[in-house]
C-alpha cells in the first residue's frame, strides 16, 4: 500500500519554500514551484487499513492524505513537470521507518513481523520549463546521496508510462556465512600484503609478518591446537586489522621517530610523540592540578567541576564518512561522541555538543571540484544538516562552534565533533570515574541491532580517500535510538545496575569488547547471540560491524535481570553477547563452534612499533612586501571573508539552550548579532560555577612553522577563554591532530616534511601547555586526510585543534565581547607584532607572507592572570578577544556588538614599533584583546595590569562612526550599519 | 501543595529543566515519569495535580511533530487525562509537548470530545530556529498559567511552530474565546495564524505554548543579563501561576 502524505494546501509548505528558493538558485531562477509529500510504502501489513494509514501518518488538520491514489494525478501541483522520489538503500538505517513501525504495532496492539514491512521516501514534484540534462542531473544530486539512498526520476511526458514504485527493493546482499581460514605459514610477502589489501586489514608487511609470527609460533600452535582451532580465520583476522588500525591504535603517534632539524643542527630519536609530549605534559602538571581525574584511559578526559560532580569532555573527528556522505558522516560523528561520554566512567550525561567544521572554499568554480568529490556547499550543506539533527534530536545544545574554510579541505572535509558529560563525583562510596569489569560479569550489547553498515569504518579511515572507498563504512545516525538508550542507561547507572560500559564505535563490538577485555583480562563473545537486524551476515562482519546506536556494557550476574527487566520497560534492546573471564584470552563463538582465539597479550600488545623519518628545514623567506590600499576597504573584504563573516543563519538552527544552562550564548550585544568569544554553561541548577568552551585552530599559521602553530592554537582557546571570564588555574585542553599522511612513500614524497611538522606541532603544544599549567585530558589524531581521485591528490593543511574545557567560579561575573555604551575607556592589551604569516590578510591576498606570529607564553600567562582577576573584581565592561582579522575586526566587533561609535589612536600600542597601518589594523598576533572599562573603575584596572602590555587608546561614544586613529590623524573609519552589513554576508 | 508529573521517554528532551522550574516556582514535588511506566499504572497519576509535557523530539517528529506521541498518549491514557482535567487540574505544553495536546486535540477541544482542530506545521521559513523574542499575553483570556501576565522576553527553540486552524471558523472561535493566550510580540517567527505562540482551552486550565518558559531558570539565561539588569528569571512566573492555583485551591 502506497500512503502518500502532503500539505492540504501547497502554499503553507514551509520546507516546500525552502526547496523551491535552493532549486532557484542552485539550478534554474525559472523554477516555478515545488511540492512535497511524505510517502509510506506498506507491505503485508495485517490489519492496516488506508484509514488507519492515514491516522497515523498524518495530521488531520494540516495535512491530506492520499492511498494508492497518487498525489501526481491530484491538485496539489497539478502543473509539475519532474518528479523525484527519495528513499534509503537496502540496509541503510532510516529513522522515519523506525518510527512509522513504532507506531502501526502500537495502533495494532502487536510486535510486526519481519515480513510486515514499512519503508518511507519523500517526493518532490516540481513545476519548471524544461531544463538542460545537466541541470536534471545537478537537480536531483542535490535530492540525494546515491550512496545512501536510491531515487526515482519521472518526467510529465513519461508518466503513464513509468510509476512510482509500489515498494523499494529491500534485500541486503547476503554474505556468505561462513567462517574462512588461511594458512598463513606458506604465505609469503606478496601473498600477505595481498591478504591485508584485499580483506581491507590496512596492515603493512611488518605488521602482516609479526601476524604470521605469531600464528606459526609453536606455542601459539599448541595453544590452539587445544583449544580446538587450526589456521587463523577471517574473524580473527579482522579482530586484528580493526584493533591494530590506525585509528585505533595511533601507530603514528606512537611511532619511533629519528627527527632531524636541519635548522638547528640537531637530531633526535623520539620514543612516541605520543608519550613524549601529550601525556608527559600532563604527567607534568598532575600534581599541580588537583583537579585531573582520569586522563587518556577512558573515553573521554575527566575532571572535577565541584565537589559533588565531574565533568568530562571529548571531541573526536568524523572527516571520512562525512566525504562521503556528509549528512550521515556527521549525524554518526555527533551521536559517536555522545556515546563516549556515555560510555565515560560508569557512565556521564552530556550537556554540550560542540563541533567544528573545515570544509573547502565554498565559492570554488564546479570545474575545480575533482570528480568524485563532492562540492564544499554540498558538503557543508550536508554536515551541517547532520550537526542539526545529531544535537537538536538528542536534546543537547550545540555550543562554541566554529567554520573553518580553507581549499586544502576540498579533498576531505574535517569534520570535529565534541561533547561535554557531567555525572555524580562518586556512587555507592567510589570515584565515578572508575569502572570495573570483573571475570564472571556478563557482556551486554544494548541499542540499535546488528547490520552490514558501518563494516570497515575503522580500517577505512586509516586509508587514503579514492575510488574504491567501502561505501559500507557509510551510514545514517538515529538520534531517537539513541536518546532511549542513554536515558535508559542513565537510570540503570543511578541503580547500580552495570559496572563496565564502553560505547560501539570504531570496530564495533571487536574494540569495545576487546578493550573492555583488558579489565578483566579475557573474554568470550558468542556472535550467534548477537541480534542482527536481517540475516546474512558473516560471523567476521557482526564483529567488525559498525552499526550505530549500540553500547557495550559488564553486568554482574546478580544485576543482570534487573538490568534486563529494565531495558525492556524503557523499549530498549539488550542481549547478553557472552561473559568477562581473566582466561588471557579473547574466544569468538561463530556458527555453533569456536571461530577465534587471541592472545590478550598478543592482541593488544603484539603490534610492532613503526620507524619513521622526519626532517624539518624552515621554509624559504618569501618577500612580504605590504601593498598600500584603502584600509577600509581592507577591512569590509576581511569582515566578508567566510572565515570570519556571520554565519547566524545556520547557527541559529542550532538548538544552543536545550536545558537550560546557557549564560553566554553565540551571539551577544545589543542586536544578539554579534559574536561571542565561546560558551559560558553552568550546568548544575543552583550552582552559579561554570564552565567555558571555547576553540583555537589556525593552520594557516603552520606553513611557516608548525610550533607557532600548536602555540598559536592553544593560546586562541585559552585568550578565549579568559575573555569570557574563566580561571586561568583550572582549564583543560583536547588535542586535535588532523594530517595528511606524514609516512614518506612514493605517493607521499615529502612524508618526511610532514612528520617533521607534526613533531613540531607536539613539542610547541607541550611547551605552552606546561607554561600556561593546562593539562591535555584527551585527543584524537587522523592521519590519513588525503583525497586522491582521477589521479589527483588534495591533502589538508596539517591542521591542530585544541578544544578547552576550563572553570568559570561564578557564572554571573561572565563577560561578554560587545561594549556597554557610550563614554568607558577602550584599552587594547597584548603585543602586536609584525609578522603576517597565516594571517587573514594573507589569505586574501594569496600570497605567503612568510614569518608567522609567536607566543611568548611566559609573559602571556601573567598577564592572563591579570586580566582574569579584573574581570572577577568586576572591573572590566567588555572584553574581546583578537583573532581572524586581528585588531580592527576585533574592535569592530565590539563596537557593532555594542551598536556604539568608538574613536581609538593606535599609535603606541604595545608591541613592535613604528608598524605600518596595514600590520596594525590586520597582523594577528596571539594574546591580545580590545577591553572596555567604565571611568570610575579605570584607576584600579590600570592597578591591576601593571606592568603588563596595556595601552588606553579611546573611548566608546555615542555616535555610530568607528575611528581608528594614529597620532591623531583618522586612519579608518566605519559606521556600525557598514560594520553590521559587511560581517553578514552570509556563507 | 503542587506536585508535578512531567512526561519522559522517546526523544522528550526539556524534561530536566522543566522540573527544575516548577521546583523553583514553588512546586512540592516534581518528578519524571516514563510515558511507559504512565501507561503500566495509569493510577500513578492520581498524586499529581499538575501535568507537563515537555519539549523535545518525541519519536523524532519524523511522521510529524509530536504525532506519535500523541496516538501512542491518546491510545494509552485518554481516560485518565479525562479524569485529571474533570478533577479541576493543570496541564502544561511546552513546544513538543504542545504539539502533543493539539494533535492530540486537547487544545482547544471546544467540543470535550478530543477532535484535533488547530496544528503547529513546518515554520515557513522550514528552517529550525534558536532565538529569543518578546511575547505578550492576552488579557482577556481564560488561562490561569498567564493570569496577570503582561509580556515576557522567551526563547523560541522549534522547527515546527506555525501555528494553524482547521478553518477560519475555528480561528474565530478561539478568537472569540479569547483562548489564544500567547502572541508574538516584537515578530512572528514561523507565520503563525494572528502571530498566535500559544493557546488555552476553554477551561483555561490547560496552555500549550511554542516557547519555553522553563528554559528562563535564571537571570542569565536571558541573553541580554550583561547590557541590562535582568531582575528575575520570568518564564518562572508562568509556572508559579499553575502552583500558587492549586495551592490556593487545595487541589489534591
Amino acid at each position: 500500500m502506497r500512503t502518500e502524505v502532503y500539505y492540504r494546501d501547497n502554499s503553507i509548505d514551509g520546507r516546500a519554500r525552502k526547496v523551491l528558493a535552493s532549486l532557484r538558485q542552485n539550478i534554474d531562477s525559472r523554477i516555478q514551484n515545488v511540492a512535497m509529500a511524505d510517502v509510506y510504502l506498506t507491505k503485508d501489513i495485517k490489519g492496516l487499513t488506508p484509514e488507519l494509514a492515514a491516522f497515523l501518518f498524518s495530521d488531520s488538520v494540516a495535512q491530506r492524505t492520499a492511498v494508492d491514489s497518487p498525489v501526481a494525478e491530484g491538485s496539489l501541483l497539478p502543473d509539475w513537470k519532474y518528479i523525484v522520489e527519495v528513499t534509503y538503500r537496502p540496509g541503510v538505517t532510516n529513522p522515519t521507518a523506525i518510527t512509522a513501525r513504532k507506531s502501526v504495532e502500537t495502533a495494532l496492539g502487536r510486535k510486526l513481523a519481519q515480513e510486515e514491512m514499512i519503508q518511507t521516501a519523500v517526493q518532490y514534484l516540481i513545476a519548471s520549463p524544461d531544463l538542460s540534462d545537466s541541470q536534471i542531473a545537478s537537480m536531483q544530486a542535490s535530492f540525494y546521496n546515491p550512496l545512501v539512498q536510491q531515487a526515482e526520476f519521472i518526467k510529465k511526458e513519461e508518466w503513464g508510462t513509468k510509476k512510482l514504485p509500489a515498494f523499494y527493493p529491500y534485500k541486503v546482499a547476503s554474505s556468505e556465512v561462513t567462517i574462512k581460514d588461511f594458512d598463513l605459514a606458506s604465505m609469503d610477502d606478496a601473498a600477505l600484503e595481498k591478504l591485508s589489501e584485499e580483506r581491507l586489514l590496512a596492515l603493512n608487511l611488518t605488521e602482516m609478518k609479526s601476524l604470521q609470527k605469531y600464528f606459526t609460533a609453536p606455542d601459539t600452535v599448541a595453544a590452539r591446537k587445544k583449544a580446538g582451532m587450526g589456521n587463523a580465520t577471517d574473524v580473527e583476522l579482522e579482530m586484528i586489522g580493526q584493533t591494530w588500525s590506525e585509528h585505533c591504535k595511533h601507530k603514528i603517534f606512537s611511532a619511533d621517530i629519528d627527527y632531524e632539524d636541519t635548522e638547528a643542527g640537531t637530531k633526535e630519536h623520539i620514543k612516541s610523540l605520543y608519550a613524549s609530549y601529550i601525556k608527559k605534559t600532563t604527567k607534568d602538571l598532575w600534581d599541580k592540578k588537583p583537579f585531573l581525574r582520569s586522563v587518556f584511559s577512558d573515553n573521554s578526559g575527566v575532571v572535577e567541576f565541584d565537589k559533588d560532580n565531574l565533568v568530562c569532555f571529548k571531541v573526536e573527528t568524523h572527516n571520512s564518512p562525512s566525504a562521503l556522505d556528509p549528512y550521515g558522516g556527521a549525524i554518526t560523528g555527533i551521536v559517536g561522541v555522545n556515546r563516549d561520554i556515555i560510555g565515560t566512567g560508569k557512565g556521564a550525561r552530556p550537556f554540550f555538543n560542540t563541533d567544528f567544521l573545515c570544509f573547502g572554499n565554498p565559492d570554488t568554480p564546479d570545474e575545480d571540484i575533482p570528480s568524485g568529490l563532492l562540492h564544499p556547499k554540498a558538503v557543508m550543506s550536508g554536515v551541517h544538516h547532520g550537526i542539526i539533527d545529531g544535537g537538536n534530536q538528542s536534546g543537547i545544545p550545540t555550543v562554541a562552534d566554529g567554520f573553518l574554510f580553507d581549499d586544502s579541505y576540498t579533498g576531505k572535509p574535517l569534520v570535529f565533533c565534541g561533547t561535554g558529560g557531567i555525572m555524580p563525583a562518586s556512587m555507592a562510596g567510589e570515584g565515578t570515574w572508575i569502572k570495573h569489569i570483573n571475570p564472571g560479569d556478563k557482556a551486554v550489547m544494548i541499542g540499535g541491532r546488528i547490520g552490514k553498515d558501518g563494516i570497515h569504518g575503522a580500517t577505512f579511515s586509516s586509508l587514503v580517500l579514492d575510488e574504491a572507498s567501502p561505501v559500507s563504512a557509510v551510514q545514517i545516525g538515529d538520534p531517537i535510538t539513541q536518546k532511549k538508550m542513554s536515558d535508559f542507561l542513565m537510570e540503570a547507572r543511578d541503580l547500580g545496575l552495570y559496572q563496565g560500559i564502553t560505547d560501539n564505535g570504531a570496530g564495533g563490538l571487536s574494540s569495545s569488547l576487546g578493550e573492555m577485555a583488558e579489565y578483566s583480562n579475557g573474554v568470550v563473545i558468542d556472535l550467534d547471540k548477537c541480534p542482527l537486524k536481517y540475516q546474512g551476515l558473516a560471523p567476521w562482519e557482526i564483529l567488525v560491524s559498525e552499526s550505530q546506536e549500540r553500547m557495550s556494557l559488564a553486568v554482574e550476574e546478580k544485576n543482570i535481570k534487573a538490568f534486563l527487566d529494565l531495558a525492556a520497560k524503557r523499549d530498549v534492546e539488550a542481549t547478553v553477547v557472552g561473559e568477562f573471564n581473566d582466561s588471557g584470552y579473547i574466544s569468538i563463538l561463530g556458527r555453533g563452534r569456536l571461530a577465534g582465539y587471541l592472545s590478550m597479550e598478543f592482541l593488544h600488545k603484539g603490534l610492532p612499533a613503526m620507524h619513521l623519518n622526519a626532517v624539518w628545514k624552515r621554509p624559504a623567506a618569501p618577500d612580504v612586501k605590504i601593498e598600500k590600499e584603502d584600509p577600509k576597504e581592507l577591512l569590509i573584504k576581511i569582515l566578508g571573508d567566510p572565515n570570519v563573516s556571520s554565519r547566524e543563519t545556520l547557527v541559529r538552527q542550532y538548538d544552543h539552550e536545550v536545558g537550560a544552562v546557557s549564560v553566554v550564548k553565540p551571539f551577544v550585544g545589543k542586536n544578539s548579532d554579534a559574536p561571542s568569544d565561546g560558551a559560558v554553561l553552568k550546568p548544575v541548577y543552583g550552582s552559579s560555577k561554570g564552565v567555558t568552551v571555547t576553540h583555537g585552530i589556525c593552520p594557516r599559521v603552520g606553513d611557516w612553522d608548525t610550533y607557532n602553530m600548536a602555540q598559536c592554537a592553544v593560546d586562541e582557546a585559552f585568550r578565549s577563554h579568559i575573555a569570557l571570564g574563566g580561571d586561568p588555574e583550572s582549564a583543560s585542553v583536547l588535542d586535535n591532530f588532523c594530517w595528511p599522511d606524514p609516512v614518506k612513500s612514493a605517493k607521499t614524497p615529502d612524508g618526511e616534511y610532514k612528520l617533521a611538522q607534526l613533531v613540531r606541532t607536539c613539542k610547541g603544544v607541550n611547551r605552552i601547555c606546561l607554561d600556561y599549567g593546562l593539562p591535555l585530558i584527551s585527543g584524537k589524531d587522523s592521519m590519513k586526510n588525503d583525497a586522491s581521485m582521477n589521479g589527483k591528490k588534495v591533502s589538508v593543511r596539517p591542521t591542530l585543534l585544541i578544544s578547552l574545557m576550563g572553570m568559570i567560579k561564578d557564572t554571573k561575573k561572565a563577560m561578554t565581547s560587545d561594549f556597554k555604551g557610550c563614554c568607558d575607556y577602550i584599552y587594547i592589551l597584548g603585543k602586536t607584532t609584525g609578522a603576517m604569516g597565516g594571517s587573514t590578510y594573507e589569505k586574501i591576498k594569496g600570497k605567503s607572507m612568510g614569518a608567522s606570529p609567536s607566543v611568548d607564553t611566559k609573559g602571556a600567562f601573567k598577564m592572563y592572570c591579570q586580566l582574569a582577576s579584573a574581570i572577577e573584581k568586576g572591573l572590566v565592561a567588555s572584553c574581546h578577544d583578537m583573532s581572524d582579522g586581528g585588531l580592527a575586526v576585533a574592535l569592530a566587533e565590539s563596537a557593532m556588538g555594542g551598536m556604539c561609535g568608538c574613536d581609538v589612536d593606535l599609535s603606541g600600542i604595545p608591541g613592535d614599533a613604528g608598524l605600518d597601518d596595514i600590520r596594525t589594523l590586520f597582523a594577528e598576533s596571539p594574546s591580545r584583546f580590545v577591553i572596555s572599562v567604565k571611568k570610575e573603575n579605570a584607576a584600579e584596572f590600570e592597578k591591576l595590569m601593571a606592568g603588563a602590555p596595556l595601552k588606553k587608546a579611546g573611548e566608546t561614544n555615542c555616535s555610530d562612526a568607528v575611528a581608528f586613529k594614529k597620532d591623531g590623524k583618522t586612519i579608518l573609519s566605519i559606521t556600525c550599519d557598514e560594520i553590521v552589513k559587511a560581517w553578514k554576508r552570509e556563507i | 501543595m503542587a506536585k508535578v508529573a512531567i512526561l519522559t521517554g522517546y526523544g522528550i528532551n526539556a524534561d530536566n529543566e522543566l522540573k527544575e522550574a516548577f521546583l523553583r516556582a514553588g512546586a512540592k514535588q516534581a518528578d519524571r515519569i516514563h510515558i511507559n511506566d504512565m501507561i503500566e499504572k495509569p493510577e500513578i497519576l492520581d498524586d499529581y495535580q499538575i501535568l507537563g509535557f515537555p519539549g523535545g523530539f518525541s519519536f523524532g517528529d519524523h511522521l510529524g511533530s509530536g504525532l506519535v506521541m500523541a496516538h501512542l498518549f491518546k491510545q494509552n491514557l485518554k481516560g485518565v487525562l479525562d479524569k485529571f482535567i474533570a478533577k479541576g487540574k493543570l496541564i502544561i505544553g511546552i513546544c513538543n509537548g504542545f504539539q502533543v495536546l493539539v494533535k492530540m486535540g486537547v487544545l482547544p477541544n471546544f467540543d470535550g470530545n478530543w477532535t484535533q482542530e488547530v496544528s503547529l506545521i513546518h515554520n515557513n521559513t522550514g528552517v529550525f530556529e534558536n532565538s529569543w523574542l518578546n511575547v505578550r499575553f492576552n488579557p482577556d483570556s481564560p488561562c490561569v498559567w498567564t493570569k496577570g501576565l503582561k509580556e515576557m522576553d522567551i526563547p523560541i527553540r522549534h522547527g515546527e511552530g506555525r501555528f494553524i486552524t482547521k478553518d477560519k471558523a475555528t480561528l474565530e472561535r478561539i478568537k472569540a474565546l479569547h483562548l489564544d493566550t500567547v502572541i508574538y510580540n516584537d515578530r512572528n517567527p514561523n507565520g503563525s495564524e494572528c502571530d498566535i505562540a500559544g493557546i488555552t482551552d476553554t477551561t483555561g486550565r490547560i496552555l500549550g505554548l511554542m516557547p519555553h518558559p522553563e528554559a528562563f531558570l535564571t537571570p542569565e539565561n536571558h541573553p541580554m543579563w550583561r547590557r541590562q539588569e535582568i531582575k528575575e528569571a520570568a518564564g518562572l512566573a508562568l509556572l508559579k501561576n499553575g502552583v500558587d492555583y492549586i495551592d490556593s485551591r487545595n487541589i489534591k
